[in-house]
């Protein structure tokens, strides 16, 4: 029994991490672009992006899912997106927020001083950001980031809003189908196993980093 | 002809004027001093050389040649100013080395960077490279630093740090090396290691524009002094002329504060 239902939980469990994989594929660069605009001169700009990020970061990751889902078909009279699409664009804006919140962070507490001996130096601004500013911003980043990178593996249960499969989804499908609650309570492992796996590979770039300060 | 002419350089930031028609002329080989208090506008005055601030009015000639005029904006496009800078070198007060290189590699990133640009790069890139890490090590002998290439900038003690910076701003071949208080930030038992550094620049004639709070190092070292009060040059000369017989009221109330230290 234990057997068949830890092979039933680990196609939820691929189901899960394809979320989450693709998540962070698009939503780690999406992310850098929007504290881009966060930052931005332009004042219209940055009032725009700060506005989108207060509101995606103020709901309910669970209501923008819904909406994703249900709102161009009921508004617009759209066809629905694919279950899983919806879920993933959801997941995408919602996590790009947090991300560019960190991002902002990041790149602003490397202090001025950085990027002026870059610019006396007659180096480019790609250059700057890529050569001298970017390896710290990553290193400033990383605590933050393990916890969202966590986070994420678990908001990853919402999606069942919308009905798509995954972990929790097949561990409740015992408690239809056979009457057993444990498959459900089993699942909290297999949630415990990625994360510890996260954790410890964060503690080894931690590690990688510390080189410098 | 002199290697830098300063004419007329206004800076305001909103309503303050923090430099107020300042006009100076350097020549090759010599060491100009800046003296002043704090807020006198030295510091501005030297990052606006380096264009990290952009003057509203005046203009700066190297070599006959004008990189930056208020009255010209084709002088302050960006581009340019990149390639202009380079006619500056500055150290900092807060040395500012990357924190993620070995001694060694703050000393040649900007020039291997550079080195990118160059046509023949990829076709001699070992060649180059290897000319630049030679030069880089050179200078970091010539900071008596040779033993601490492969060290990390928090691996190295506050004077070490700002030697390689010199290092660093040296590896550019700048017209003119700036140096921002570059001893403020610094033990007193450290200071004399970087003092001793830029002495020795100063008899290898390399051009320079030092800020400085250092009373006795600028009598023995500059050719010519400057001091600053209020965003206007008060007083300028020899060291002769300004502190040791200063003409001006405002010149004689600074250094008075300063004779008791030395």
């Amino acid at each position: 029994m234990l057997m068949s239902v830890t092979l039933t939980l680990l196609e939820g469990l691929a189901a899960t991490m394809e979320l989450f994989v693709l998540t962070l594929v698009f939503a780690l660069p999406l992310g850098l672009v929007i504290s881009f605009g966060s930052m931005s001169r332009l004042t219209p700009l940055r009032g725009l992006t700060r506005t989108v990020v207060w509101i995606i970061r103020g709901t309910p990751l669970m209501i923008q899912i819904l909406i994703i889902f249900y709102a161009p078909g009921l508004l617009f009279k759209l066809p629905l997106l694919p279950r899983f699409t919806a879920a993933l664009v959801s997941f995408v804006i919602n996590y790009a927020c947090y991300f560019s919140e960190i991002f902002r962070g990041g790149i602003q507490s490397v202090p001025r001083g950085q990027y002026e001996a870059g610019q006396v130096l007659g180096m480019t601004k790609g250059q700057i950001f890529f050569k001298v500013t970017l390896l710290q911003v990553i290193k400033r980043i990383v605590p933050p980031m393990s916890n969202e990178f966590i986070t994420l593996v678990k908001d990853t249960a919402l999606v069942r809003v919308i009905a798509v499969y995954e972990l929790i989804w097949m561990g409740e499908s015992f408690v239809r189908s056979k009457g057993l609650i444990w498959p459900l309570f089993y699942t909290a492992v297999f949630y415990l196993v990625v994360n510890g796996i996260l954790t410890l590979l964060f503690g080894w770039f931690e590690k990688k980093l510390d080189y410098f300060k | 002809m002199s290697i830098l002419e300063v004419r007329s350089i206004e800076k305001h930031f909103g309503a303050t004027e923090v430099l107020k028609d300042i006009s100076f002329t350097l020549e090759e080989g010599q060491a100009l001093a800046i003296i002043g208090s704090s807020g006198s506008g030295k510091t501005t005055l030297l990052r606006c050389l380096n264009f990290l601030e952009t003057p509203n009015g005046g203009s700066i000639s190297v070599r006959g040649k004008t990189l930056f005029d208020a009255a010209d904006p084709a002088t302050q496009r960006e581009a340019e100013v990149r390639k202009k800078r380079l006619h500056f070198g500055l150290v900092f007060q807060s040395f500012n080395l990357f924190p993620q290189y070995t001694a060694l590699k703050n000393v040649t990133l900007a020039s291997e960077l550079l080195a990118q640009e160059r046509p023949d790069f990829k076709a001699n890139r070992k060649k180059i490279l290897s000319a630049i890490e030679e030069e880089g090590k050179g200078l970091l002998d010539q900071m008596g630093l040779a033993d601490r290439a492969g060290h990390y900038p928090h691996q190295l003690s506050g004077g070490q740090q700002q030697r390689v910076a010199i290092a660093r701003a040296l590896a550019l071949r700048p017209d003119i090396l700036c140096f921002d208080e570059p001893t403020s930030a610094l033990d007193p038992e450290l200071t004399g290691e970087v003092l001793k550094v830029i002495r020795s620049l100063a008899e290898r004639h390399t051009t320079m524009v030092i800020v400085t709070h250092e009373m006795a190092f600028a009598r023995d070292v500059a050719d010519q002094v400057i001091f600053m009060d209020s965003g206007v040059i008060v007083e300028q000369g020899t060291p002769a002329q300004v502190i040791e017989n200063p003409r001006e009221e405002r010149t004689r109330q600074f250094l008075s504060r300063y004779s008791g230290t030395e």
